[in-house]
């Protein structure tokens, strides 16, 4: 007998195995929406940004062939090498924009701040997973700790972006693993009141001689901007008003693919990364957004079922933790577009253009396709 | 509030705060669909009325860029006004055809078209790409009649930056050249971008680098109606730019050009200092290039020329390339004796022709029975500090040295200054891994005594510790730049002298060497340079050794030459008030008094006299070391 494994379709198959269908698809739409927008808004990076797809597909196909358990045994090593890098950032990084975010290691510059978002929920959900059936408020507080450190090293860089992304990743998980409602929900209450508060008392807050604590002069520039763009025009305020028109005048069925004059005629600054929604809005319309919303709600239910499926405590924590996590670059990257949050460094999930971005986001489908291809399994 | 849970009751709260997460995730979307909603329908009319019939479009206005001019007021980098023809590639769809047509009427080379496409390639976003710069009034002409055939292609005034001195300086001057990719990068990650919207042009190397953003100045803005073209149709409101700030340098150009025409056709470097305020006065280093090739990205075939040259013209030598100081260290050697208390100025030394260490002979050009330190220099005896480096030890010599920034950059506001080579047995543990050749040996301490071994420092740093030198001992930041001066008030601001240290020494010792250095150039080795001349000038001589072809092809002929010593010479004048001190080295030039020190002589006589030699520094082959 000739050895059945490597015929051609076993072969085959076995590449094809650890790949969700339903997660493909869905990705595979996204992809495509992407590579559209970008022949319009910036047709130069299109190949490079096809490029960056090829390899987050592999990435992403790497990621769905580790069993979860190899991947939980990462979960140490990824967190202590993460926490070892910022803290190498913070003491050797190179200063870029005014903030340390990238670390030279010789070979090439890489922003260890990126790792974190996939090794911060692997973490936690190892941590949970290890205290299963004695989860107190101990592991919870533990859990806090775990997360704070990385989460304070990136505020310093300062980077508020990925901080707010990775200190999210990390509480999602928190939130799934069981954390009290007596603790989330006066907490949840107060977000909502401060948020309220900057709302009303905004002109006040904004007085160019008003220190805010805790936030830094151009971060306090963002959410007055957003407040009010028109008072910085020709600015700051002009990014968020110039995108608000691009998605206004597109209308309900937009101007039609290429046709964007807010996009051609070179008014959204920013329209190939962080800005590429204003794109979709101008030329496809409210049809086009409200489809996107639709792909995402999909993407995220698919996840939550995965979830739900998962076989242990740690692979839902993650699965949960990893879907909530996109829907979090969905939701505040849409929100900055359309000016009802801060303008924070947040790129629209598989559209924008970027690699380490586009790469990171894969691992973690990759993670979801590999935690739902052994949801049987729990004990092996 | 201890939660001991069984797995069933575990998974039954997991789904609860699934469910949770989704109604949350629903609320957001909803808010956000909400926004879209407002935003596309109710508020559609407005925006889509904003967006095609009322664009408001902020236009840069782009600030003239700042010149640079000598100490006198000679310009060194200017701009002109000149019409360039520009395509804007969004609105034409056949480029190619596009300029065949064009060259019907417009001469329009090979060498643009490649030009044109390698700036498409580049530029960012849609903005015109020049196809023909610097156009005559004739062609401006010639294209305006036909301008209708041409829709997305303009004439544009526009402002260049020019080198009237061509080479004169290019070193130091540096040049500007089109923003590529790594320069955005770099504006963005200074948070620059806003200011370099419009801007076309980027300071590459030297002062234009530097100075880059004095030199850039503020953009502008106008905010204009435009209609559907695109074409600006009412001026709104207006934020005028603010021009970029002059640079005034320190340097004295008529002196720049007599050290650069010093040197003929021979490879080398040369600094001159103002000792007492660290003002560069020249920075030569040669042979040079004409940096206005690079203004509109050079061609392929100028770039390899400059490249492919085994004169690398591209090279600063003034202040990356790294020599041996051979025995222009030996002052600094007799002061740091002298300070250390291991000699005495009228001390006698033995002076057999050699000096022995470990069993080896570290031989001398002669024996001269006994020298004290003044003779030392003035004949420049090797064995009195072959000695004096064993008497002070390595630890001893480099403790001393590092203090006139010997082997530390200088913080020239050039960038790419080299570090150089202090050699210690720190230097050495750090530079090599093999532990047999971290280990310090006595004899190499021998060798750096004479300013040979690995002894490996900038020109610049030999003329600013030469500048220390002459001042009695205060080391500072050499400088180019003089003077900011603000282009629309002319105010001043003056680039103040940096003192980094005072270095301690005693005023006789000083004196002492600064004796010895005169007589160098009275009876000892700088004597031939020096005869006749009328003021009082203080030097020492000095030969690089060469050990390597560093791994270029043996070509009979051009490798005796190259093969040759390096002839240094470092001056300072006039000896008892010095206004001007410097370095300067020969590539293969022999031997310190051969190449190097006619050089400076020529140099000397301008600054101090104005004479302006009529011819290359002579190669004196009698010279000595």
């Amino acid at each position: 007998m000739t050895d059945q494994r490597f015929h051609p379709v076993n072969l085959l198959r076995g590449f094809v195995r650890p790949v969700d269908p339903v997660l493909l698809a869905i990705l595979a739409v996204l992809l495509s929406a992407g590579y559209l927008l970008m022949l319009s808004a910036s047709p130069e990076r299109a190949h490079n940004q096809m490029v960056n797809t090829g390899v987050a597909l592999c990435a992403m196909w790497a990621a769905a062939r580790l069993p979860p358990q190899r991947l939980m045994s990462l979960a140490v090593p990824l967190y202590l090498l993460g926490v070892v890098l910022l803290i190498g950032v913070a003491a050797f990084g190179e200063t870029s924009k005014g903030a340390k975010r990238w670390l030279d290691i010789g070979v090439t510059r890489i922003q260890p701040s990126e790792l974190m978002k996939i090794a911060m929920p692997l973490m936690l959900a190892w941590y949970f997973q290890q205290r299963e059936g004695a989860i107190n408020l101990r592991t919870f507080i533990v859990a806090a700790a775990l997360l704070a450190v990385p989460v304070a090293l990136i505020v310093t860089q300062p980077d508020l972006g990925t901080s707010l992304l990775v200190a999210a990743a990390g509480m999602y998980v928190i939130f799934f693993a069981g954390l009290s409602w007596k603790l989330i929900i006066p907490v949840a209450l107060l977000g909502v009141v401060g948020l309220g508060s900057i709302v009303v008392f905004g002109d006040q807050l904004c007085q160019p001689d008003t220190e805010w604590y805790a936030l830094r002069e151009y971060q306090k520039q963002r959410v007055c901007t957003l407040l009010d763009p028109t008072r910085d025009p020709l600015g700051k305020g002009f990014h968020i008003i110039q995108s608000t028109i691009a998605i206004g005048s597109g209308g309900v069925w937009g101007k039609g693919w290429m046709e964007g004059t807010q996009t051609h005629l070179s008014f959204i600054p920013e329209r190939h990364t962080d800005f590429i929604f204003s794109v979709l809005a101008e030329e496809f319309g409210l049809v086009g957004t409200l489809a996107l919303l639709a792909v995402y709600v999909l993407l995220l239910v698919r996840g939550f079922v995965i979830a739900l499926r998962a076989p242990t405590l740690a692979t839902r924590l993650l699965a949960g933790a990893i879907t909530m996590v996109f829907f979090t670059y969905a939701f505040v990257n849409m929100g900055m577009v359309s000016g009802i949050l801060p303008v924070v460094g947040v790129p629209l999930p598989f559209i924008s253009y970027g690699g380490t971005a586009l790469v990171t986001l894969c691992l973690g489908v990759g993670i979801l396709m590999s935690i739902h291809r052994h949801r049987g399994n729990a004990h092996d | 509030m201890t939660e001991f849970r069984s797995p069933d009751e575990e998974i039954e709260g997991f789904r609860a705060r699934v469910l949770v997460a989704l109604l949350f995730i629903l609320a957001c979307f909803a808010v956000l669909g909400g926004r879209f909603y407002y935003l596309q329908v109710e508020r559609h009319e407005y925006l889509h009325t904003r967006a095609e019939d009322n664009r408001i479009a902020l236009l840069p206005v782009v600030p003239n860029r700042g010149q640079i001019v000598d100490r006198n007021g000679v310009p060194l980098a200017r701009n002109y006004a000149a019409y360039t023809l520009e395509i804007n590639p969004s609105r034409v769809r056949r480029v190619d055809e596009t300029i065949d047509a064009l060259s019907e009427i417009i001469d329009i080379q090979p060498r643009d078209r490649r030009r044109f496409r390698k700036i498409l390639e580049e530029s960012r976003n849609f903005d015109s790409v020049p196809i023909r710069t610097r156009l005559t009034d004739e062609e401006v002409a010639r294209f305006v009649g036909q301008r209708y055939r041409f829709p997305g292609v303009e004439v544009q005034a526009r402002l260049f930056r020019d080198y009237p001195l061509g080479e004169v300086g290019a070193h130091l001057i540096g040049y500007i050249g089109r923003i590529n990719e790594r320069d955005l990068q770099r504006i963005e990650e200074r948070g620059q971008t806003a200011n370099y919207r419009g801007s076309d042009y980027i300071g590459k190397a030297g002062l234009e680098l530097t100075y880059e953003d004095a030199l850039h100045g503020t953009t502008g803005f106008e905010q204009v109606e435009v209609n559907a073209g695109g074409r600006a149709v009412r001026l709104l409101a207006r934020q005028p730019s603010t021009p970029g700030n002059d640079l005034q340098l320190t340097l004295d150009i008529e002196l720049q050009k007599v050290a650069e025409a010093a040197f003929g056709t021979r490879r080398g470097a040369l600094v001159a200092i103002d000792p007492n305020t660290g003002g560069v006065l020249a920075l030569v280093s040669m042979p040079g290039y004409d940096p206005n090739l690079f203004v509109d990205g050079i061609s392929t075939q100028d770039w390899q020329a400059l490249n492919d040259s085994p004169d690398h013209p591209m090279l600063n030598r003034a202040i990356y390339s790294t020599y041996p100081p051979g025995s222009t260290f030996k002052p600094f050697m007799a002061l740091a004796g002298l300070e250390a208390g291991k000699r005495q100025i009228n001390q006698r030394m033995p002076d057999p022709g050699f000096f022995m260490f470990g069993g080896h002979r570290f031989m001398d050009h002669r024996a001269r029975g006994t020298v004290d330190m003044h003779e030392s220099i003035v004949v420049s005896s090797n064995t009195y500090y072959y000695q004096l480096a064993n008497d002070l030890g390595i630890d001893g010599i480099a403790g001393f040295m590092r203090q006139f920034g010997l082997g530390t950059r200088t913080g020239i506001d050039l960038p790419g200054e080299a570090e150089g080579v202090l050699p210690s047995p720190e230097w050495k543990r750090t530079r090599f891994r093999q532990p047999e050749q971290q280990r310090w040996y006595g004899g190499e301490t021998i060798s750096v005594g004479i300013g040979q071994g690995y002894n490996a420092y900038t020109l610049l740093q030999l003329a600013n510790a030469t500048a220390a030198l002459a001042n009695g001992g205060v080391l500072f930041r050499p400088h180019l730049v003089g003077h900011l001066v603000n282009a629309q008030t002319d105010e001043r601001i003056p680039v103040a002298a940096e003192p980094v240290r005072q270095i301690p020494m005693r005023a006789e010792n000083i004196a002492a060497v600064r004796r010895a250095m005169v007589e160098v150039n009275k009876s000892g080795t700088g004597a031939r340079a020096f005869a006749g001349a009328a003021y009082g000038v203080a030097g020492k001589t000095g030969t690089a050794q060469v050990f390597s072809l560093r791994g270029q092809r043996y070509e009979e002929g051009k490798v005796a030459e190259r093969l040759r010593d390096h002839s240094v010479f470092v001056a300072f004048a006039p000896a008892e008030a010095p206004t001007i001190a410097m370095a300067v080295l020969v590539e293969n030039g022999g031997f310190g008094s051969q190449a190097a020190a006619p050089i400076a002589r020529q140099v000397l006589d301008f600054h101090l006299l104005g004479t302006r030699p009529n011819q290359p520094a002579p190669q004196d082959e009698e010279g000595e070391e």
